[in-house]
């Protein structure tokens, strides 16, 4: 199938963009690398009639150093780019083990950093990394700029707080703790397919080696990235034994997730993978807290 | 993701645009929508890009755009507007095959061939890149194209001779 006529603008500024954003409200969707937008337009699920193609303006591909070691990322910025950056791998190393898992090669050197966070589907990676990382999100209108969390980000099923006149330009990540330690594991049924349930997984130790915090952040179990909560708790406090990480495991595939069935698999198998890969998240991620392994 | 269409489009509002595919700049006027795999087949007649899927799932519409591999299926024609395009016309002639063509035709690398020029394109800036690439890493690189006969084995082992005869 062939895309709807649609009308076609490349602003080379992101003052430009926001001013046909208020021109063209809801007739207007935003064209980052395309690689969700156009399947769907090519279906004809989706019919904009305006498109406004983000790809001219310079300002909105950058990875750039940010206050107290965390990392600035425009939204524009190829995934692929992410993926080899060595600012990411220093400073976002859970980001930078994350990205060989976002569908192939051919798409991460189109689709961008911020179009799949605006995209917000529940099985994407980074929406449930950004959220693990806690995540800023700076969003511009005309004459007006706002920062949000990444939990107040993602609303729903491929839903965020963005406004129709609004612009995701950044993604500040900020930097983690001393003796923290990441992990982001996921099932899937071939390497590059959407995940059927994966996880994001930041731990920070005390300095007596106890769990500060945990952070376990699932995508593939609702309508967006779900937070493990109540696994979190019982962590906390806790000396990350293989006890402690298994009673985590089982909170979290019991309390703090619902999975629904799909073609892809059911809501019981999605709960199993949840306290497999809450096992092996947090198993890599307090061994790399402690120091200890890559 | 609404189906519904808000605002009428005047249909009428092609564009002149500027490509260089294979080393030579085309100059040709079309509508936004066109995709850049249908430009290539249509407007410039080369049907060597094939079209599988149309949603970024089988690969086999793989071109190298300024260097790296894109699906052209999932790029409007007018993005490409002063860009440069490789297509698999562009690798090798019937005379003198492109290393890694020949290697594919080696190793038995293909059967049908529908897919085989996605798999070129792909693998063509991955071996620039890469040019000693262990077994894993040509999966990985080849996980976005699929191909319903090889099997996979013969093209993997198609990508490693290449890989052996390009390095020496």
């Amino acid at each position: 199938m062939k895309p709807a006529p649609f009308e076609y603008h490349a602003p080379t500024t992101t003052e430009e963009a926001l001013a046909l954003l208020v021109e063209h409200g809801y007739d207007a969707k935003v064209l980052a690398g395309g690689q969700s937008l156009i399947p769907t337009m090519n279906f004809r699920l989706a019919q904009p009639s305006v498109l406004v193609d983000l790809n001219h303006i310079p300002e909105l591909f950058h990875i750039d150093p940010d206050k107290n070691g965390g990392v600035l990322v425009g939204a524009m910025t190829r995934e692929s780019q992410v993926e080899h950056d060595s600012l990411i791998a220093k400073q976002a190393p859970l980001v930078h083990e994350t990205m060989p898992h976002i569908a192939h090669p051919q798409i991460r050197n189109r689709g961008t950093f911020g179009g799949c966070m605006a995209h917000a589907d529940p099985a994407a990676e980074l929406p449930a990394v950004s959220v693990a990382l806690r995540a800023q999100f700076r969003i511009r209108s005309q004459g007006s700029e706002r920062w949000v969390p990444a939990d107040e980000f993602f609303i729903g099923f491929f839903t965020t707080a963005l406004q129709p006149d609004e612009l995701l330009v950044e993604v500040a990540l900020p930097s983690m703790p001393p003796r923290s330690g990441w992990s982001f594991q996921e099932v899937a049924r071939r390497h590059g397919d959407y995940a059927l349930v994966g996880v994001a997984t930041l731990v920070t130790l005390d300095d007596r080696g106890q769990c500060d915090q945990a952070r376990l952040v699932y995508l593939s179990v609702g309508d967006g990235p779900v937070e493990a909560r109540q696994a979190a708790d019982v962590l906390k406090g806790q000396t990350p034994t293989p006890e402690a990480i298994r009673a985590a495991a089982e909170t979290a595939a019991s309390a703090d997730v619902d999975p629904s069935s799909d073609i892809h698999a059911t809501g019981d198998y999605r709960r199993h993978l949840v306290k497999v890969l809450a096992s092996r998240s947090l198993r890599q991620a307090f061994e790399r807290a402690a120091g200890k392994g890559g | 993701m609404s189906a519904l269409r808000v605002k009428e489009v005047d249909v009428d509002n092609s564009m002149t645009i500027s490509v260089t595919v294979n080393g030579t700049r085309h100059v040709r006027t079309v509508e936004p929508r066109m995709l850049l795999s249908d430009f290539l087949r249509h407007e410039l007649g080369l049907t060597g890009t094939h079209v599988g899927c149309e949603h970024g799932v089988c690969g086999t519409c793989t071109v190298v755009f300024d260097g790296q591999a894109v699906r052209s299926c999932l790029m409007f024609a007018v993005q490409a507007d002063g860009h440069e395009v490789l297509t698999v016309e562009g690798l090798g002639t019937i005379e003198e095959l492109h290393p890694l063509q020949e290697a594919f035709q080696d190793a038995h690398g293909l059967q049908c061939a529908f897919c085989t020029p996605g798999f070129l394109m792909t693998l063509v800036p991955f071996l620039d890149e890469n040019p000693d690439p262990s077994e894993d890493e040509i999966r990985e690189a080849i996980a976005g194209n699929l191909c319903r006969c090889t099997g996979y084995q013969n093209i993997i082992a198609a990508v490693k001779l290449a890989a052996e005869r390009m390095g020496t």
